[in-house]
């Protein structure tokens, strides 16, 4: 039996759901971004999917690129990290608050 | 057959998604992102997709994810107290906008694509050829250009991770030259 | 080549000379400044005769159009061009020779001021402006001509913008005048939409091929052409100072002598009679509005003569005197008798003028005093003014074989024939004219001298460069009035000349234009008898040496009617009491409590809120990456709610 492709879609939103959560609420900077990391891949999941119900390619080349620019914005924003770790000492993003009023 | 192997796969992805989230060990949820992450190359598979999954699992897990690891080591990330935040406002926040946002999008989805169902795999569409051809021809520029987005991302990502004051501007030739 | 191509640079000139001395001379450069000031009213005057001559040379004085600009903005066509027709050819005859004369003169009179060359500029200005006004073949270039000379009187009224008086003056002549051109505007406005277009010739056809459409009825219970006229004539009343609108010339004497004599006298409150004579279709199509006109004219001419005799000052009196000869004309006009009233503009050019320079040179001889009482025996120490003025006066008195007398006395004929009441109150402003003439004559220039001894000491004829125009003003007083209708005789070269410009209709003949015999008789001997009882009278008050001591005795046999004449009936106060304060205080209502309360008040509630909502808003910007992406989140929820379903 097929799997219907819808499970593929559910899958993938669930995932979302569950990184957005995470981006939202933990408290170390490494682990929102592994959070993100994971709403990422979930849309991927989704663009294969929707790839598949069009039988067009279109949606693996995204993918692709998808998968470049995370690689580069991870890079980024790591270095970022590491910046203001040597700054601030603390990954804990309560305590990384200057831009209050 | 099929459906046990999505089981698995499913639930492996979503059982280590709720780790990576839930986890005090930022080097435990590293390791779960890295479950889902295979997981979720082998639904990619099942997709018809293999070049994906490949690339999945060389670029994401093989690269990205030793990156973090990389780091958290370098700043000796300890485990932290509680996983998620104090702030109450936040949770409930967070939690209803989560579970609203995936009610939505399943109910969506599910709306849209109950009924449909997609053709059998051919050989021919699934081969690395057809991706390659695709690749190479309509999408060159933009796969140009990702070449030069990864330029970027390292000259930044260096610059940014540097220690200290920014590199001096060479200084201005001492003699001979006409002002 | 004909000169008259060169028509356009009658009023181009003087506009050249005001642009140059205006803004590219120095106060320095005196000599310069005269050159140009003086030179371009004359080379102007010069131009002006060659086209006049050529103009005159035409079979049947055929009207010359000279088109600069054609201006068409959608159904709006109107063009820059100028028309020489008999009617503007005698304006532009009065307006560049007296003009000229008055340049000339104000180069001696004006030797002194500090603002010389700006005074040039300002009235070689006027004096462009003015030949707009005259030459302009549509309304609007006669408007644009209309509202320049506006303009040129504020700034030169208020030339010693230094004092207190002159720049209010000013104002008061410029608002004044600003109740009129509204209602002239509304009459332009009317014009355009009854006909379409603005031009007189367009005009005149138009209401000639369907005269019945010009007397339907238009609004408030007037036809078309009496709103129009009705419009027009309250245009006129503002500039040509006419009831109730001639409250700003007496204070207009705050500006130089010369500018009081060009024009307040000659020339600028002349426009609304020659306005009228432009526009006597419309008149003629309108009875009621003309009788108006004619009751307005002869009412303001016998009252401002009432006010004239218990003036004190020189230029008051003249003022005055002003007031009521354009009275004189708008009776003319207003009895259809529309030649006459040009004519009778045109000798009160050069007499006016003559007097008002006179009047300067005397000025300029006390040292600045004004004061008649403070005058007297002139004669002896300014012989060339004494009988150039006696001249002027004689003229104005309506002394037979002087200019005055052959337009007063064909005015008060034609007003006999509409109404023997106007007639009436002409021959008593006529006696009245003589009688407040001849007293201004004696205070000054008889009797003994009043004055301090500085001043007596400074007496001196005024040098040649004042005296020679007020010989060639006395001229034209002497002579000009053979132009015109000569009495007992078929003689009238103005009439004739301007016969094309005034339209006759079909069924009316014009007004006659001459009486039979025995009434023609009886008519002029009333207005000489008149003048000779104005005349006499003045002599057995004024004259000799009895000096001011009538103008007592006066005072105190009638006291009050002495003093309601000698405060002119304080018409100024009452304007004040329920115009002025009333308006002032609207004015203060405005200021302090819409704009200051209600308009600031709401700008200020809003700046308030707006700092409200910034102060309650920061409470947003905790720094909190995570509380961000919150909000961020839900955004993104909304949206994809709103655009899914």
């Amino acid at each position: 039996m097929t799997i219907p492709i819808v499970w593929y879609l559910v899958l993938a939103a669930v995932l979302f759901c569950i990184g957005t959560f995470g981006a939202l609420t933990r408290r170390s900077g490494i682990a929102i971004f592994l959070s993100i990391e994971l709403m990422l891949n979930a849309a991927n999941l989704t663009l294969v999917a929707y790839s598949r119900i069009h039988g067009d390619s279109a949606g693996q080349m995204f993918v692709f690129f998808a998968l470049a620019v995370a690689a580069a914005e991870a890079a980024v924003g790591l270095g970022l990290f590491i910046s203001i770790f040597r700054l601030r000492h603390t990954i804990d993003v309560n305590r990384l608050n200057q831009l209050r009023w | 057959m099929l459906l046990i192997v999505f089981s698995l796969l499913a639930g492996a992805a979503v059982g280590s998604a709720i780790v990576v989230v839930l986890h005090r060990n930022p080097v435990v949820s590293t390791m779960s992102l890295v479950v889902t992450l295979v997981a979720t190359a082998g639904l990619f598979v099942m997709l018809g997709s293999p070049f994906l999954a490949a690339l999945q699992i060389l670029l994401y897990t093989g690269a990205i994810l030793v990156l973090f690891l990389f780091v958290i080591m370098l700043l000796n990330v300890r485990r932290e107290r509680t996983a998620v935040t104090h702030a109450s406002g936040m949770l409930v926040g967070a939690g209803v906008c989560a579970v609203v946002f995936a009610g939505a999008v399943v109910r969506l989805f599910w709306a849209a694509y109950s009924e449909t169902t997609v053709a059998p795999l051919q050989a021919d569409s699934v081969s690395l050829i057809v991706v390659a051809r695709e690749l190479f021809s309509t999408y060159l520029l933009p796969f140009e250009m990702i070449g030069l987005l990864l330029l970027v991302a390292v000259v930044a990502a260096s610059w940014v991770a540097q220690k200290g004051e920014a590199v001096e501007s060479p200084k201005p030739p001492a003699h001979g030259d006409p002002r | 080549m004909s000169a008259l191509d060169y028509l356009w640079l009658v009023p181009a000139l003087p506009f050249l000379g005001a642009a140059v001395n205006g803004l590219l001379v120095r106060n320095r450069h005196k000599s310069l400044a005269t050159a140009i000031g003086v030179g371009a009213p004359g080379l102007s005057l010069l131009v002006a005769l060659a086209c006049l001559a050529e103009f005159l040379a035409r079979p049947g004085h055929a009207p010359f159009e000279q088109l600069l600009y054609p201006w068409t903005a959608g159904a709006l066509s109107i063009d820059v061009a100028f028309l020489l027709d008999p009617l503007s050819a005698v304006m532009l005859f009065v307006v560049t020779f007296v003009g000229f004369v008055i340049h000339v003169y104000s180069v001696g009179y004006m030797a002194h001021e500090e603002g010389y060359r700006r005074f040039f500029a300002y009235m070689n200005l006027f004096m462009g402006a003015m030949l707009l006004l005259v030459l302009g073949s549509n309304f609007l270039v006669m408007f644009v001509g209309w509202e320049g000379v506006g303009l040129c009187s504020y700034l030169l009224i208020g030339f010693y913008f230094d004092q207190d008086f002159p720049p209010q003056a000013g104002r008061k002549a410029f608002i004044v005048n600003r109740i009129g051109d509204f209602a002239f505007l509304l009459g332009v406005f009317a014009i355009f939409a009854q006909f379409g277009t603005l031009s007189f010739k367009g005009v005149n056809t138009a209401i000639l091929e369907d005269i019945g459409a010009a007397q339907a009825p238009f609004v408030l219970g007037l036809s078309v052409a009496s709103f129009i006229a009705l419009c027009l004539f309250v245009g006129a009343m503002g500039k040509s100072a006419q009831i109730p609108l001639y409250v700003w010339l007496p204070d207009a004497m705050a500006g130089p002598t010369p500018v009081s004599a060009l024009i307040h006298a000659a020339t600028m409150v002349t426009a609304g009679v020659y306005m009228v004579a432009r526009t006597n279709l419309i008149y003629q199509l309108a009875p009621s509005v003309s009788m108006f006109v004619a009751v307005i004219g002869a009412a303001t001419a016998i009252f401002a003569a009432t006010i004239g005799i218990a003036q004190n000052d020189i230029k008051k009196v003249l003022a005055y005197s002003t007031v009521s000869q354009l009275g004189y004309m708008f009776l003319a006009a207003g009895v259809g008798a529309y030649v006459l009233a040009i004519f009778h503009l045109a000798t009160h050019a050069f007499f006016k003028a003559l007097l008002f320079l006179g009047s300067g040179s005397v000025i300029h001889a006390m040292g600045g005093e004004q004061d008649m009482r403070k005058m007297g025996s002139l004669r002896k120490h300014l012989p060339w003014t004494y009988r150039t003025f006696l001249i002027g006066t004689l003229a104005i008195s309506g002394v037979p074989f002087l200019a005055g007398f052959f337009s007063k006395d064909a005015i008060l004929g034609a007003a006999f024939e509409k109404s023997p009441v106007l007639w009436i109150i002409g021959i008593a402003t006529a006696a009245l004219t003589a009688c407040y003439m001849l007293r201004l004559l004696c205070l000054t220039f008889l009797g003994k001298f009043r004055g301090t001894h500085e001043q007596q000491h400074h007496l001196h004829e005024s040098p040649a460069v004042i005296v020679v125009p007020l010989v060639i003003l006395a001229t034209g007083a002497v002579f000009a009035g053979y132009a015109g209708k000569i009495p007992f005789t078929h003689f009238d070269w103005l009439g004739g000349f301007l016969a094309s410009v005034i339209v006759v209709l079909p069924g009316h003949e014009g007004h006659v234009a001459h009486h039979e015999i025995g009434l023609e008789v009886m008519l002029v001997g009333a207005s000489v008898l008149a003048a000779v009882a104005g005349l006499l009278l003045a002599w057995r008050l004024w004259g000799g040496y009895r000096g001011t001591s009538s103008d007592e005795a006066l005072a105190r046999r009638l006291p009050r009617a002495y003093r309601l004449v000698e405060n002119k009936y304080f018409v100024d106060e009452i304007y004040d009491r329920f115009v002025v304060r009333p308006l002032r205080g609207f004015a203060r209502f405005c200021w302090k409590v819409i704009d200051s309360v209600i308009i600031d008040g709401g700008l200020h509630v809003l700046a308030f809120l707006t700092e409200l909502a910034g102060d309650l808003g920061r409470f947003t910007t905790t720094g909190n990456v995570r509380q961000y992406a919150l909000y961020f989140f839900t955004g993104v929820l909304v949206l994809f709610w709103w655009m899914i379903f």
